[in-house]
C-alpha cells in the first residue's frame, strides 16, 4: 500500500510538471504577440514592457524562460501589473471563500445525492422512486444561471431571510458566514445532487443482481444489512471516483459562475475578472492553481479507490 | 425409515413476465431424510435451481407465485415471513452456489465474510472468537495455512479454494441441510472431484443432509443416495442411485446417461447428445414436454402420464413415461449400452 501511494505521488508530480510546461507553451511560446506585452497588459507603457522582457529573460532559450517562469511562480513573484500585486497573494486571499463555498457545497451534494439515490434504489419502481427520479432530473436540468437568480429573488428579495450574496469570513462571524453561504451552496449542489442520486441508484440496481448479494441473503443477513454492507458499499466505489474528479473540477473552475453571481470574492471571481480584463499573469496563476487541485484530487481518488477495492492494490503490486 | 428432515410437497413456482407466466417448477415433491444426499438433475431451465432457491426463500419476489409446501421439521417455509426465513438461513439450511468467483463480495476479506455469517445469527460473537471459528472451518474443509488465509481477499484464492471457503461459510452455523447448487460446474475436473469428495466427507462425518443440484450425472454417481431427474419444471423420474443408473425408465434419463463420456467404453465416433433443446416454458407442447425430442414417441404421448411406480419390485422408483418396462428395456439399448438413439 505504501508503495502504491508513493507511485501515485510520483505520478502526480509528473502530471503537474507536464501541466506547467503546457501553460508555458500556451501562454508564452504559441502566441504571435510579444509575451512581455501580454504580461504587461493593454495599457502598459513601453518602459514596463521593456522591464518585463528583461525580467523574464525573453531573449534567452525556451528552457531557460520556462525555468524563470517557474521560479517566479514558486517564489511568489508572478505579478499582475495593474495594479501591481503578486498573483499568489490574490489567490491565497481568495482561497478561504472558494473553499468555504466548494467544500460546503460538496458535502451537501454528496449527502443528499447519496441519500436520494439510496432511497430510490431500495424502492426501485415504487412511487418514492418515481418522485425522486423526477426531482433528480429537474435538478440536473436547471442551469446555475437560472437557479441562482430564482433563489435570490425568493429567499433574499421576497422572503428576506437570507442575504443575496457576498462573503463574510468565518473568523469574523460564523453565523453570518453560514447565512451568506446557504444560497451559493444550494446553487452549486443542486445539479450534482440530481446527478449523484441517479448514478448511485443505477449502480445499486446493478450490484443487487450480483451473486455475492444473493450469498449475503443466503447466509441470513437482514435486508438492511444486505443493502448497506454489500450493495451500498460496493456501489459507492465508482461514485467516490466521480466525486473526487468533480470536487477537483469545482475548485478549479465550476465555482466561477456561482462566485460571480453571488459576488463572492474567491479565486473563481478573481479568474473571471482576469479573463474579462485579459490580464495574463492571474490567468496563468489560476490555471496552475486549478491544475494542482484537479491533479491532487485525482491522486487522492486513486489512493482511496485502492483502499475501497483491494483488487486495485493487487493489480499494482503484481505489475510492478 | 426415519422422519424426513425436509419435505417438499407439490411445489409450484411461477414467475409473471411480460409474455405470460413462466411455470419454472410445476408440482415437485420429495423428502430429504437426515444424512441423505438427494441429487436433482436436469438441463438448464429444468427448474432444479429454482426449486433449490425456493426452499431457502431466495425466489421471493413481487412477480413470483409460490404454491405447495416446503416443510423443515414442523416449520412451513413457503408461508414463513421474511424474518423467520432469515433466521433459518445459514442456521438450519445453508446454501453453496455455483460460481465461487462471483459469490463472495470482492471488497471484504474472506474471513470477515464468514464471521459476518456467524454474527448474523449470534451478534454477540466477538471478532476474535469468530475468527478462530473460521480458522477451524477452513481446516475442516481442507484449506491449507488456514490461520494466514482467513485474512485474504477472494481474488487471492483459486477457484477450488474459494469453493472450499464457500462450503466453510455454509458450515459456519452447523446447519441441518446443505443445498449445493451446481457446486462444481465452474471448476476444473480435478478440482470438481476434490469438492465432491469434500461434500461426501461432510455428509458422512457430520450427517449433513444435502440437496445437490447438478446437470452432470457423473457428479451424481459420486455422492448421491437418491436422484430426481427434472425436465421442464416437473420430475420425470426418481429413484435410488442404482435404480437410475442401472434401470432408468425415462427416455430423458437414458439421454442424460448416454451423453456421459466414459473412459471404460470404446470411443464413440461422435459425442452422443440429446437432439434439440428444452422447450420454452411459455409454450410447452401438449402432453409430454419431452415428446418433440424423443425418438420413442407414440400416440399416447399427447397425454402426460403421472409420476408413478411402474416396476412391481421397486415402489420408490417412479417415472413419467407410457412405455412398458419391457419396451423400455429393449429401446434403451444403443450400441450395447444405455442411451437415447437419434430421433427418426
Amino acid at each position: 500500500m505504501i508503495r502504491f501511494v508513493a507511485r501515485r505521488l510520483v505520478g502526480m508530480a509528473a502530471v503537474l510538471f507536464a501541466v506547467s510546461v503546457i501553460v508555458f507553451v500556451v501562454f508564452m511560446v504559441l502566441p504571435k504577440q510579444n509575451p512581455a506585452q501580454s504580461l504587461a497588459g493593454k495599457n502598459a507603457t513601453p518602459l514596463l514592457v521593456k522591464n518585463i522582457e528583461e525580467e523574464w529573460g525573453f531573449d534567452e532559450s525556451l528552457p531557460k524562460q520556462y525555468l524563470t517562469m517557474m521560479e517566479k511562480v514558486f517564489t511568489g513573484e508572478l505579478i499582475q501589473y495593474e495594479p501591481r500585486l503578486p498573483v499568489s497573494d490574490r489567490i491565497v486571499e481568495g482561497i478561504p471563500a472558494t473553499f468555504s463555498l466548494t467544500i460546503g457545497a460538496a458535502a451537501i451534494w454528496l449527502f443528499f445525492g447519496l441519500l436520494l439515490g439510496y432511497l430510490s434504489a431500495i424502492r426501485a419502481g415504487g412511487w418514492l422512486d418515481r418522485i425522486l427520479t423526477g426531482v433528480s432530473i429537474a435538478g440536473i436540468s436547471v442551469p446555475v444561471f437560472l437557479l441562482a437568480p430564482v433563489l435570490i429573488y425568493v429567499f433574499a428579495n421576497k422572503l428576506e431571510i437570507l442575504p443575496n450574496g457576498q462573503y463574510v469570513p468565518f473568523s469574523e462571524d460564523p453565523a453570518e458566514w453560514l447565512k451568506h453561504l446557504v444560497l451559493p451552496w444550494v446553487t452549486l449542489a443542486v445539479l450534482s445532487i440530481g446527478f449523484y442520486s441517479r448514478v448511485l441508484r443505477s449502480n445499486m440496481l446493478d450490484v443487487m443482481n450480483e451473486d455475492y448479494v444473493r450469498t449475503a441473503r443466503a447466509k441470513g443477513l437482514s435486508e438492511r444489512q444486505v443493502m448497506t454492507r454489500h450493495v451500498l458499499r460496493n456501489s459507492l466505489i465508482p461514485v467516490i471516483t466521480l466525486f473526487g474528479l468533480d470536487f477537483g473540477a469545482t475548485i478549479a473552475g465550476t465555482a466561477i459562475i456561482t462566485e460571480a453571481i453571488f459576488d463572492i470574492d474567491g479565486v473563481g471571481n478573481y479568474a473571471a475578472e482576469a479573463v474579462a480584463k485579459f490580464e495574463l499573469p492571474p490567468i496563468m496563476g489560476v490555471a496552475l492553481y486549478g491544475a494542482f487541485f484537479v491533479v491532487l484530487m485525482n491522486t487522492i481518488v486513486d489512493i482511496v479507490y485502492a483502499y475501497l477495492d483491494p483488487r486495485v492494490r493487487l493489480g499494482e503490486t503484481a505489475s510492478g | 425409515m426415519s422422519e424426513p428432515l425436509l419435505s417438499v410437497q407439490d411445489l409450484r413456482v411461477g414467475f409473471a413476465t411480460e409474455e405470460g407466466v413462466v411455470q419454472a417448477v410445476d408440482g415437485v415433491s420429495f423428502d430429504l431424510r437426515p444424512s441423505e444426499v438427494v441429487a436433482i438433475v436436469g438441463e438448464s431451465g429444468s427448474g432444479k435451481s429454482v426449486t433449490a432457491q425456493t426452499i431457502i426463500g431466495l425466489t421471493r419476489a413481487n412477480n413470483a407465485r409460490i404454491e405447495g409446501s416446503v416443510k423443515l421439521g414442523a416449520v412451513e417455509l413457503t408461508s414463513a415471513d421474511d424474518a423467520e426465513m432469515r433466521k433459518l438461513r445459514g442456521e438450519r439450511i445453508a446454501m453453496v452456489f455455483q460460481d465461487p468467483m462471483t459469490s463472495f463480495n470482492p471488497v471484504y476479506r474472506l474471513g470477515d465474510q464468514i464471521v459476518e455469517a456467524i454474527r448474523a445469527h449470534r451478534p454477540d460473537t466477538s471478532k476474535r472468537a469468530g475468527k478462530e471459528r473460521v480458522v477451524e472451518l477452513f481446516e475442516a474443509v481442507g484449506i491449507p495455512n488456514a490461520e494466514r488465509r482467513v485474512d485474504d481477499y477472494p481474488h487471492e484464492f483459486s477457484g477450488g479454494m474459494r469453493q472450499r471457503a464457500m462450503i466453510a461459510m455454509a458450515l459456519a452455523r452447523e446447519p441441518e441441510v446443505l443445498i449445493a447448487d451446481e457446486p462444481t460446474t465452474a471448476l476444473d475436473v480435478t478440482i470438481q472431484a476434490q469438492i465432491l469428495g469434500l461434500i461426501e466427507q461432510l455428509n458422512r462425518e457430520r450427517n449433513l443432509a444435502t440437496i445437490l443440484i447438478t446437470h452432470d450425472l457423473g457428479v451424481v454417481a459420486e455422492v448421491a443416495d437418491r436422484v430426481l431427474v427434472m425436465y421442464a419444471g416437473k420430475v420425470v423420474e426418481e429413484g435410488t442411485l442404482d435404480e437410475i443408473f442401472y434401470d432408468p425408465q425415462h427416455p430423458y434419463t437414458w439421454g442424460l446417461l448416454g451423453s456421459l463420456t466414459r473412459l471404460d467404453r470404446p470411443r464413440p465416433h461422435r459425442l452422443p447428445q440429446i437432439a434439440g433443446s428444452p422447450p420454452s416454458l411459455l409454450e410447452l407442447p401438449e402432453g409430454c414436454p419431452f415428446r418433440p425430442r424423443c425418438p420413442h414417441e407414440f400416440s399416447k404421448c399427447t397425454q402426460y402420464p403421472g409420476l408413478e411406480a411402474r416396476l412391481a419390485d421397486s415402489p420408490a422408483h417412479r417415472d413419467r413415461c407410457w412405455l412398458t418396462p419391457e419396451e423400455k428395456r429393449g429401446k434403451r439399448q444403443v450400441e450395447g449400452q444405455i442411451g437415447l438413439e437419434a430421433p427418426r
